[in-house]
């Protein structure tokens, strides 16, 4: 696998390997020594265009620890801000021979068009509203560490999803790992015919989220209220908000981060034990290795050793 | 068309091997608690078991197990396509002055057990590391010798050599393949 551009290019056997390596590079991070060498010599070139506490540290951190030189790119203060094109600033930096560039941008599709312009492996931290790959490949990492499977799981992704990117790359790798998913906000916050484009089930109510074994509630941007698209954040909070009185016992409950407390989720919610978004942050990194490694291992592929006809009386001879 | 097998070991021979490597390690290290054991998996981890088994047996004392999965300390392992399944690496006793027996089933060209030797040292420094292995095939690419073998395998490059372990094939047994019957 060259690039991670959309979950559109995983299947489940891909989605699975990438966990699984994720848990062992979990063990890397609780030695003393949290590194191994197995992407020495590389370059990792992190190029965000956006805001990201998250994963741009998550990234940078996971390159770290495969030993690979990490270089961070932010477009506030770069030559961006004197005009220069995305195309530009790629093919400026190109020059650095990145072995793999990172990118987050406020624009869907950017990723994709970054993989014609460079050799270097892309991978997807964000691209405007279209997909959050890695983001998803960690919350099914997240799933399967506490449910073990998603097979015939019921997840319902609550809140903002015509803005959220999250939502889209989420839908589709649940849906492939055997889950069924239910898209739940207001209208307004609901992509139109968004059962037709992605495989989930659409609801304009919490009427029958008990059903839900996981709650996945996206962030409800206070911009989004100033465009009309709710009356106002408190009306929001009372007819979608997951609280203690929506929630059963046995549900999971998760967000992508940063969280509104008090709005999207009550902040008794957050801190309860059924809330794993802790668990979704420390995945970040390991999840974002197992990316890297994927993508990056073997890009190097050595050639195999010339076999070269040896005397017999040498073959095998202990030294 | 299966390729030709010759048995080069069969399942006792190969029990009695791994009793007489037990005892040389007793030979030459009679503490068991300055001593420890590490498997490289898969079929490493699966012998270094069964030895710390007969030292346990011998010494009347438990000695420290490990495992090392060496993919992400390789040189050259290709992801492309799959790629290895990486398993767990354990190693949860401290190695400050002890003694590392790094277990292998087949030595070949030795970048594995230079990988090993490179992964035990993240997990901290101990005193002496040493070498045990099943098989040793000839064929060094790196200056690394073993301390304990079972059986040395003159081979052809073309060879290959195969381990089987009751735990994962079934049964015991080391067998070549000629790759190419002439």
């Amino acid at each position: 696998m060259k690039h991670l551009l959309s979950i559109h290019d995983l299947d489940r056997a891909a989605i699975e390997r990438i966990c699984d390596r994720a848990a062992s590079f979990a063990e890397v991070g609780d030695r003393e020594i949290k590194k191994v060498p197995a992407l020495r010599g590389r370059t990792v070139l992190n190029l965000f265009y956006e805001a990201s506490t998250r994963t741009r540290s998550s990234f940078e951190l996971a390159a770290k620890r495969l030993s690979a030189d990490v270089v961070n790119f932010a477009a506030s203060g770069s030559s961006v801000e004197k005009g220069e094109s995305l195309k530009d600033t790629v093919l400026t930096l190109s020059s650095h021979k990145p072995d793999a560039i990172v990118i987050r941008t406020p624009w869907a599709g950017s990723a994709d068009l970054v993989s014609g312009w460079t050799d270097a492996s892309i991978v997807n931290a964000g691209d405007g509203k279209r997909e959050h790959p890695t983001q998803a490949l960690l919350d099914v990492y997240t799933l399967r560490r506490r449910l073990g499977s998603l097979d015939g799981r019921r997840i319902w992704i609550v809140g903002d999803v015509l803005h959220s990117r999250v939502a889209r790359s989420n839908i589709l790798a649940f849906a492939k790992m055997g889950a069924q998913v239910t898209v739940c906000g207001p209208p307004t916050l609901l992509p139109r015919d968004i059962e037709d484009a992605l495989p989930c089930a659409v609801s304009y109510t919490l009427a029958g989220i008990e059903e839900a074994d996981v709650i996945y509630a996206l962030r409800m941007q206070n911009e989004r209220m100033h465009d009309s698209y709710v009356p106002s954040l408190r009306e929001y909070a009372a007819q979608y908000q997951i609280n203690a009185r929506r929630l059963d016992p046995q549900q999971i409950v998760m967000h992508p981060g940063p969280v509104n407390r008090g709005v999207e989720l009550s902040g008794e919610v957050v801190d309860s034990p059924q809330a794993v978004i802790t668990m979704q942050v420390e995945a970040g990194v390991v999840v974002r290795m197992a990316v890297l490694y994927e993508v990056l291992a073997g890009s190097r592929a050595p050639q195999p050793p010339e076999v070269a006809p040896v005397p017999s009386t040498q073959q095998g001879v202990a030294s | 068309m299966p390729h030709p097998q010759k048995v080069v070991l069969d399942g006792d021979a190969m029990r009695r091997t791994l009793v007489r490597i037990a005892h040389e390690i007793v030979e030459k290290h009679g503490e068991p608690d300055r001593l420890a054991i590490v498997g490289i998996h898969r079929r490493g981890a699966v012998l270094a078991a069964r030895l710390q088994r007969l030292l346990a047996d011998l010494l009347d004392a438990d000695v420290p197990l490990g495992e090392l999965d060496i993919s992400f300390y390789r040189d050259d392992v290709a992801t492309r396509d799959g790629g290895p399944v990486i398993l767990a690496s354990k190693i949860d006793f401290p190695m400050e002055g002890r003694s590392v027996v790094i277990v292998d089933d087949v030595l070949f060209t030795g970048r594995t057990v230079r990988a090993a030797i490179e992964a035990l040292f993240d997990y901290g420094r101990p005193a002496r590391v040493q070498l045990a292995v099943l098989a040793d095939r000839g064929h060094r690419e790196l200056p690394i010798r073993p301390d304990y073998v079972g059986k040395n395998l003159p081979t052809a490059r073309s060879e290959r050599v195969n381990v089987a372990v009751e735990e994962l094939d079934g049964h015991d047994g080391v067998t070549i393949t000629t790759e190419d019957p002439s």
